[in-house]
């Protein structure tokens, strides 16, 4: 006999049932009575000081773990404030879902008291979306939504719930399975395709590897890993796949892209045969297309079959989860005899040798500070804001492991990293989590000091301070006659004292000298922390691909 | 290149709107539109004309098969279906030109549906270029208002389009 219970408390047991344990988020007049059933429930919420923060914790939580962030907030600017954090998760495939209330049923498009259509406006920025009609829908639609966050090409899904429903009696039944005749993701790979693959792969000379975030979603590094070493190939990441393998490998080219070394650039451009694996070729990748990796061909591994051919045209698609692939890939060409990469191998290493990346270590560097968090804590997780902070944090910070380092990509949003911070630390609460921010990116997100501090979750902000809003300044500086134009924003605040202010940690430092010691007091106090430090004003993100020129046209701006 | 598809949608609200939001922002252009509700009561068949190149055709329907609610997007050929459209045309006309009018309407077997003093109702169904035909010849007498409903296909034979996506 199915319990009777409310819409609130089917609500709550739907997601106890998909194995939430922690949840963030923002309480208003639609959602109390989902907030009443949470007082006694086992699920934890962490209360933040703004919607947005909520989305990004769900999102740094899902990135950190692999597992689905939860985030909930009342109706109308509840909701939309959540919209920047849906839409980050979406561009970077993040499962997260988000729970808003809604008005009562009777009241819907009568512009009521905090109505908005948040279905509708988060329809381009959700993988699917829904508008509970009837509370008796709650089990099935929470279940359709883990399960379509989390498989595929995973994404955000959004659960708007009027206030009426959430009290409704309803006889509570869990569904053992989702039944959705429109949505069966391709997990296998095409196998003639594969073989294809394979046979092609094995005719190459100068293959490149280019993975992406998808390596990472998929679990493919140990994959990737002996794919690159059975062929000899260099493997470069994007922004997104890093961690995916690790930095200090022989084969690794680091980033490729506007910021990426050159040596990858280089070797992406001469390669015969690119491929490609969970990547999109965004344009931040590719710079002017019809001269990206002119003389290769082009293989594709994506589990979204839309991603084949978007931007560039491909020559070998493979749809499938990256894993599954790649495991099926390596098999045949071990079993194969592939061409001689001694050569291009050879090459690719005098590029690296002569073109390292590199900084001119005069005053404090946000490079070096970058370099310093590698040395005194190698194993922490990096989350970044946007902007040369995200830059120098890729760059400069040697990954050895996937969910590593978190990092608004697609979206590119300001603000994501501290809120996600959050997030990565309640997900992953034994790895020091830092976030590289800058001083702009920080001050969008600054109040969720006191979330960090009310819920003790010991984060590590580590502000770049330059004074400027220093990618925008950059761009200033090259394009337009260094007209800085509302860049400068020197003497906003004194960090110290705004985590003081809060009951945080605030630490500073000026000089390189100062930096490992603030960074290991930082680590070793073990609380909430924010550490400013003065970072000389006007240093470049280097190298680097003006936008619309082919990435082997690459500006030296150390 | 006019393609003309055809998609299988669950009959839900909202439906329609993931469907036309999806080509606005993604920069497809829809030529015509159309939907209602199939055998099965739960699924919805939606006709889409859409202009572009083959790539474009590509994305159009990966596109659409990444939306939840789509359960089948099928191209159908031009040759092998059949394609059929509705208008409804205000003609002005006068004791002069009413006979005239109804002669046209006679050649393309099309339906006088409402007679007014001074003006007639045409119905007429077929595929796009005999609309545009009897639009055409109707121009002279004084057209007050057509509407039209967009196209409906469906292949030849035994072929149908089915659900299993």
């Amino acid at each position: 006999m199915p319990e009777k219970m409310t819409g609130a408390k089917a609500l709550v047991e739907s997601l106890r049932r998909e194995k939430v344990d922690v949840m963030f988020g923002y309480p208003g007049g639609a959602v109390l009575p989902i907030y009443d059933e949470l007082y006694d429930c086992e699920i934890e919420h962490i209360l933040v000081r703004h919607e947005q923060a909520a989305a990004h914790a769900a999102d740094g939580y899902a990135r950190a773990t692999g597992r689905v962030g939860v985030c909930m907030a009342t109706s109308g600017p509840g909701a939309t404030n959540l919209v920047t954090g849906i839409a980050t998760a979406y561009m970077d495939s993040v499962p997260i879902v988000a729970l808003t209330g809604q008005v009562p049923r009777s009241l819907i498009g009568y512009d009521a008291f905090q109505e908005a259509n948040i279905t509708g406006i988060t329809l381009p920025i959700t993988k699917h979306n829904y508008l509970v009609r009837e509370a008796k829908e709650i089990p099935r639609v929470v279940k359709e939504a883990f399960h379509i966050a989390s498989t595929g090409r995973p994404g955000p899904v959004l659960i708007d719930l009027p206030k009426d429903t959430q009290t409704e009696m309803i006889e509570f039944d869990y569904p053992a399975e989702v039944k959705l005749r429109g949505y069966k993701p391709t997990f296998a790979g095409n196998e003639q395709q594969i073989k294809k693959a394979a046979s092609e792969i094995l005719r190459a000379e100068r293959p490149v590897i280019y993975a992406g975030g998808g390596v990472i979603i998929s679990g493919a590094s140990t994959e990737l890993l002996e794919l690159a070493e059975a062929l000899l190939a260099p493997v470069t990441t994007t922004l997104m796949g890093i961690g995916s393998f690790p930095t200090a490998h022989p084969l690794s080219l680091g980033m490729l892209g506007m910021h990426g070394t050159r040596y990858a650039n280089y070797a992406v451009q001469e390669c015969d045969l690119l491929i490609s694996v969970g990547a999109r070729f965004d344009d931040r990748v590719t710079g002017k297309i019809a001269a990206f990796a002119p003389g290769a061909k082009i293989m594709h591994i994506d589990v979204d079959p839309a991603e084949i051919s978007k931007n560039v045209r491909v020559d070998v698609p493979i749809v499938g989860d990256a894993k599954r692939v790649l495991k099926s890939l390596v098999k045949y060409i071990r079993a194969g005899q592939r061409k001689s990469t001694t050569e291009w191998n050879k090459k690719v290493e005098t590029w690296k040798k002569e073109f390292p990346l590199g900084y001119k270590k005069d005053g404090l560097k946000p490079q070096f500070v970058v370099e310093s968090f590698c040395d005194v804590c190698p194993d922490a997780i990096i989350v970044t804001e946007v902007g040369q902070n995200q830059m120098w944090a890729a760059q400069f910070f040697k990954y050895t492991k996937p969910r590593t380092f978190i990092s608004s990509g697609g979206l590119g949003t300001m603000g994501y990293g501290f809120p996600a911070s959050i997030g990565v630390k309640v997900g992953k609460p034994d790895s020091v989590v830092v976030d590289i921010a800058g001083d702009g990116s920080f001050q969008m997100n600054s109040q969720e000091l006191a979330t960090v501090v009310q819920n003790d979750i010991p984060v590590i902000a580590a502000i770049l301070n330059n004074g400027f809003l220093g990618m925008v300044r950059q761009w200033q500086e090259l394009f337009f006659e260094r007209r800085y134009s509302s860049t400068c924003i020197e003497g906003s605040v004194d960090f110290v004292k705004l985590a003081e202010a809060y009951g945080a940690l605030g630490l500073r430092a000026t000089k390189p000298e100062d930096v490992k010691d603030v960074i290991e007091e930082a680590v070793s106090s073990g609380r909430p922390t924010v550490i400013d430090f003065v970072v000389e004003r006007e240093e470049n993100v280097s190298p680097m691909v003006p936008a619309g020129a082919a990435i082997n046209e690459i500006m030296n701006l150390e | 290149m006019k393609h003309t598809l055809a998609v299988l949608v669950e009959n839900k609200p909202g439906v329609l709107a993931r469907v036309a939001g999806l080509f606005s922002r993604r920069g497809f252009n829809i030529d015509s539109l159309t939907v209602g509700v199939t055998e099965k009561p739960d699924i919805s068949r939606m006709t889409i004309v859409v202009s572009g190149d083959d790539r474009i055709l590509e994305q159009v329907t990966k596109q659409l098969n990444k939306l939840i609610d789509v359960i089948k997007v099928s191209d159908l050929a031009p040759e092998e279906s059949v394609n059929r459209e509705l208008a409804l045309i205000k003609v002005s006309v006068d004791p002069d030109t009413r006979s005239e009018v109804m002669q046209i309407v006679d050649v393309f077997r099309a339906k006088i549906v409402d007679v007014g003093a001074k003006s007639l109702i045409v119905e007429v169904t077929g595929d796009e270029s005999k609309i545009n035909a009897m639009e055409e010849l109707l121009r002279q007498f004084g057209i007050r208002e057509l509407v039209r409903t967009g196209m409906v296909s469906m292949t030849r034979g035994i072929k149908v389009v089915q659900t299993e996506k």
